[in-house]
């Protein structure tokens, strides 16, 4: 996948070791913290990260995410904001691709 | 579920009254002299450090305060031989280490010292291209020396921050200094202009650029920055004197950020204690969590019941916080006024009279390299009267 390609569902993604992501007490949400910098993540953000973890393709995240929330209107459009959010951090370093 | 993220819109960097950045200034000792330095002009005044426990107590109450990112600074923080040993605290403590060194110090066996110590990111600092110019400007042999740190951090698999300060002895070498950038393969670059502090400040008709050399810069680096797309993250600090817009400021005056001086005092950035007429608190007084919370230096200026016209009634207000309160101090007389560098400002004219001042055809003045007494400041305090504005 190049830098600008849209994700595939059989891709499988990992934190860019350059971030380190984790979950923060005192900000009550995942934290991703790199070179002078921090982003906090929402819910939503914090759930598809976690799940980065270099072994599951993207259509297993979103059979996950689809468990968790099963709420039928947000499941609607769940995997197309999913794909636009993998796309976004991607593009902004966060995530690569497992080689 | 949560609406998923696509956009900044989501993100947050607001640290709802939490200082998310622990600067720690271990040391003002350093092996360089750099004349634009940002300690205070009297740095060997302060001997007094605190101790490597006192140093563990600041991390553990910085944590508990919700303090994210740590910055080990100085001076040369490596002077300290401590540094490995605050670096494996921090980490246990779960805060994002960064080391912000000149790299003077920094041996392959330190940097496995500190990688196995936890320690997250290097910023290197680097102030050009070429060997004999980088060791005129930092007044020792040093350049060869950081290109060999610079591979060894890369090597050992640090995030590496290239940090670059410009000046008008170097802003026309941008094209090499970015090569340079690229060659060293850092993550990284801060290519900034300085801020006119302390040494800076006392060296300022010396070392500011030309208009030409800045816009020249910021064209060149933004080629830069869209070749390296998805290699290297560039950030370019534009220069103040000539933007007609002031800085925003350590993002507001005790917003995110708290600064430990190696005397134990708390600042609200690094370069509070040039505003003469406030006290700053100690940590060997006080809790961190009073100096953030209570004490009135990090009140002084928070929010936005302090500001003066024109800022009070401005919509740039929200972006820019006003500026600089230390610039403010330094240039107008009164901290809580509009940042100089703001057109909108009444004293903006300060601005326009330095640059005047620093191009009028004359003998050009030696640089005074940072050194113990180097100057004296037994006679100086701060201002007598503020000006009026004309």
């Amino acid at each position: 996948m190049a830098a600008d390609a849209r994700v595939q569902l059989d891709d499988c993604f990992e934190i860019n070791p350059m971030y380190l992501f984790r979950w923060e007490e005192t900000q009550d949400s995942h934290v991703l913290l790199y070179p002078e910098g921090v982003v906090k993540l929402n819910e939503g953000a914090g759930a598809i990260l976690s799940r980065c973890t270099g072994d599951k393709p993207v259509a297993r995240i979103i059979e996950e995410l689809k468990e968790i929330y099963s709420d039928p209107e947000s499941n609607a459009t769940l995997e197309k904001s999913l794909l636009e959010f993998l796309e976004v951090s991607h593009a902004r370093g966060w995530i690569k691709l497992k080689s | 579920m949560p609406v998923l993220p696509g956009s900044d819109s989501s993100l947050s960097l607001d640290g709802q009254g939490k200082p998310l950045w622990l600067c720690c200034e271990l040391t003002y000792r350093c092996p360089l002299a750099c004349p634009w330095c940002s300690n205070p002009l009297d740095f060997d005044l302060y001997r007094d450090e605190l101790s490597t426990e006192e140093w563990k107590r600041v991390l553990r109450e910085g944590r508990e305060l919700g303090a994210l990112q740590l910055g080990f600074t100085g001076g040369e923080p490596l002077v300290r031989k401590d540094v490995e040993e605050l670096v494996a605290e921090a980490s246990e403590l779960g805060y994002y280490t960064n080391l912000i060194t000149s790299g003077m110090g920094l041996t392959e066996k330190r940097l496995v010292a500190l990688k196995q110590a936890g320690l997250n990111q290097i910023q290197l600092s680097i102030q050009s291209c070429d060997r004999d110019l980088t060791d005129k400007l930092v007044g020792a042999k040093a350049h060869k020396h950081k290109l060999e740190v610079a591979r060894l951090i890369k090597a050992h698999g640090f995030p590496m921050v290239l940090n670059v300060p410009t000046i008008r002895q170097t802003l026309d070498r941008t094209e090499d200094i970015l090569a340079m950038a690229e060659e060293l393969k850092a993550d990284y670059l801060e290519y900034v202009q300085i801020q006119y502090y302390n040494w800076a400040w006392l060296n300022r008709d010396e070392l500011l650029p030309t208009r030409e050399q800045v816009e020249r810069a910021d064209e060149l680096v933004k080629a830069f920055r869209e070749r390296m797309a998805g290699r290297m993250t560039i950030y370019f600090v534009d220069h103040d004197y000539y933007m007609g817009r002031p800085k925003a400021c350590m993002n507001g005056w005790g917003t995110i950020h708290f600064t430990i001086a190696p005397d134990g005092t708390g600042l609200p950035c690094q370069e509070a204690r040039v505003i003469k007429d406030m006290d700053f608190p100690s940590v060997r007084d006080h809790s961190l969590e009073w100096i953030w919370h209570d004490s009135p230096a990090f009140n002084r200026f928070r929010g936005e019941s302090w500001m003066k016209e024109p800022c009070r009634g401005c919509p740039e207000r929200k972006k820019d916080f006003g500026g600089c309160r230390c610039q403010a101090y330094l240039l107008t007389g009164d901290a809580a006024n509009t940042d100089p560098a703001c057109a909108l400002s009444p004293h903006h004219h300060v601005i326009e009279a330095a640059i005047e001042d620093a191009f009028r055809p004359r003998v050009h003045r030696p640089l005074v390299m940072r050194r113990p007494r180097a100057v004296s400041t037994a006679f100086t305090g701060g201002w007598d009267e503020a000006p009026s504005p004309p």
